[in-house]
């Protein structure tokens, strides 16, 4: 693509008297495109993947985002003179052709850091998905990567707990944690959810979860399950020495109802809250303040995000939400399984995982990741792999994922023919018996199938568990996959 | 007694597995070791869950490169301490990290003594819970 073409009409135009005269320029006229521009080390760089509306230059299309994303509006004002207004306009500086698309392109986008207020994802995305995903002139829109400067890193707080000092308090090492959401979701009362938690807890999990939509329904309301959980919680830790936990799930109407269920589950002796991404983006960083305060662990359930991250052409990609959540401080985030029953191609899904967990994330087209991004220490999120998986998947999902992840079965806990104990003894056997042969040496990978079937042969609910899922599969095309093969190269 | 479906306590790594041999224990040392972590011995007759700190039989083996080494401590400290929990514990010292990452049992007492759940009951349907020893 011809980035640095000058013909005119089409570059920013200078003489300042005309710049500025009553009317309507186009977006690069007016400075928001400038292919020679370097990006400061403190600029934030997005990178949009544009659908220009038929007959619209891409280059005026990558303009007019950084326009409608920064200072810009339809027409020429001359209050721009007021203000040291250059500095103030993102630049788009390069734009690419998506490989394989053809009516696709990239667009690179800088915003100087002066654009920001600290600490809040709110500000944020206000700029960065505000008017523009609105905006005419583009049929489709997504951002599908941010690049976040160091010095703006610095100004939020992050996960309150992390998964490091979350694994220090549950004194739990060298194995992914292990959970379930209590099933079915809705309809249980108090005192029948919390026989599930117990069951499961003892059975050798050591989290539970509320799932996403029980707050306080007429069936179940919130104080009622919070006592009944917690009861199940204390008593199996009493039956296995270990710390055990239950997502309580504090997502409610208004701010001061989470606060209010916040505090109960505190009161409780509660070692973790959940909140929905729903919720938006002030009350998650509100909630992440308290449970800094209250040495809480902050689990955040995903909800609603594939409204928004699913369809490659238009939406922002979970990695970027992901992005925002580690810097907005949360400790637990679900970030897709590869295997399961949700959305997720195994590359795009490890980007996500690195986002959550490095502490400096490399460039990886194959994995999604367009930039370097330096955390800067900030606390590191356990991601969580839930959905639609089984013990019969457990080297995959090992080997895909690595230790630092909580795995979830709900159903391939719950649904285990003799019962939740037992589904849970199935996955905690699997899970043990593949750490255990990878730590060995062995190719889990290959050798998988043949470590759980001889784990198999001293758990009896292991083999019930393979036998009910062990083909089992979710194998359906991913909509969100990356442009490149690892053998494409893009500059930077 | 433990009444969880293993009948132990299930701190650690490999509480669900069979016990795991010698020769086994020192194939996980060996993949510490490669990964550079620094292995550790602690034992305790209080394996309270939020007893954190147990004793420990002599300093991190920072220095110990070899399994046999660490196994010799470990022959040392079940000797000493045949009725205890003995556990296995790997430290990563990487930036952003600094903290253990292996942990695994690798004695037990013949009896384990399970924990009693006492509660006390307050208004408003509140229980404060406390974890308890069993008495043997």
């Amino acid at each position: 693509m011809a980035t640095g073409t000058k013909r005119s009409g089409e570059s920013a135009i200078t003489d300042v008297r005309h710049r500025y005269r009553a009317g309507v320029l186009k977006y690069r006229q007016m400075g928001y495109w400038d292919g020679d521009y370097a990006p400061k080390d403190t600029d934030v760089i997005c990178l949009f993947r544009i659908t220009p509306q038929d007959g619209v230059d891409p280059i005026e299309a990558a303009a007019a985002v950084a326009g409608e994303s920064s200072t810009a509006t339809w027409t020429v004002v001359w209050t721009d003179r007021l203000s040291a207004c250059d500095s103030y306009r993102a630049k788009a500086f390069k734009i690419e052709p998506v490989p394989n698309s053809a009516s696709q392109y990239f667009a690179w986008v800088a915003y100087d850091i002066i654009l920001f207020e600290e600490g809040s994802i709110a500000n944020m995305t206000a700029s960065l998905i505000g008017n523009v995903f609105s905006f005419k002139p583009l049929k489709a829109v997504r951002l599908e990567d941010i690049r976040i400067p160091v010095a703006y890193v610095k100004t939020f707080k992050g996960p309150p707990t992390g998964l490091i000092v979350e694994r220090e308090r549950l004194d739990k090492f060298g194995r992914p944690l292990l959970g379930a959401t209590t099933k079915p979701k809705l309809g249980l009362s108090g005192r029948n959810y919390g026989r599930v938690i117990y069951e499961g807890l003892k059975g050798g999990l050591d989290f539970m979860k509320d799932d996403e939509n029980i707050n306080s329904q007429p069936f179940m309301h919130w104080r009622d399950r919070f006592l009944y959980v917690m009861e199940a919680v204390n008593k199996a830790s009493a039956a296995t020495g270990e710390v055990k936990g239950s997502y309580l799930n504090v997502t409610a109407a208004t701010v001061e109802d989470m606060y209010e269920r916040a505090e109960f589950a505190r009161e409780l002796g509660s070692i973790v809250i959940m909140v929905d991404l729903v919720v938006g983006w002030s009350t998650i960083q509100s909630m992440s303040n308290w449970a800094r305060r209250n040495d809480m662990i902050l689990h955040m359930h995903r909800a609603g995000h594939g409204t928004y991250t699913r369809q490659k052409n238009h939406g922002v990609s979970f990695r970027v939400i992901a992005k925002w959540l580690r810097l907005a401080g949360v400790d637990h985030l679900h970030a897709g399984t590869a295997v399961g029953k949700l959305e997720g191609d195994p590359a795009t899904v490890q980007g996500y995982y690195n986002v959550c967990r490095d502490s400096f994330t490399r460039r990886d087209l194959s994995r999604g990741l367009f930039f370097d991004q330096d955390w800067c220490d900030l606390r590191k999120v356990m991601p969580v792999a839930s959905g639609g998986i089984h013990a019969g998947q457990m080297h995959q999902l090992l080997d895909l994922f690595g230790d630092d992840v909580v795995l979830q079965f709900g159903g391939g806990t719950i649904g285990h023919p003799a019962g939740i104990q037992a589904g849970a003894v199935a996955n905690r056997v699997a899970l043990e018996a593949m750490v255990k042969a990878r730590n060995e040496g062995r190719d889990i990978k290959v050798e998988g199938p043949e470590i759980l079937r001889k784990a198999a042969q001293f758990c009896g609910p292991l083999k019930q568990a393979l036998d009910t899922w062990g083909e089992v599969t979710f194998d359906y095309t991913s909509t969100d996959t990356s442009d490149y093969t690892v053998s494409v190269a893009v500059s930077n | 007694m433990m009444n969880n479906p293993t009948g132990r306590l299930t701190q650690g790594q490999f509480s669900f597995l069979p016990d795991l041999t010698d020769t086994e224990i020192s194939l996980q040392i060996e993949y510490g070791l490669g990964r550079g972590y620094a292995w550790s011995i602690e034992f305790t007759d209080d394996p309270h869950p939020r007893n954190t700190y147990w004793e420990m039989f002599g300093m991190p083996m920072f220095d110990l490169k070899d399994a046999a080494g660490v196994m010799m401590e470990l022959q040392n400290c079940r000797k000493a301490f045949p009725q205890h929990f003995v556990r296995l514990m790997a430290f990563d010292s990487t930036r952003g990290v600094e903290s253990i990452v292996m942990s695994l049992i690798v004695n037990r007492p013949e009896v384990e003594p399970g924990f009693v759940l006492a509660r006390q009951e307050g208004s408003a349907r509140r229980v404060r819970y406390t974890l308890r020893r069993e008495e043997r």
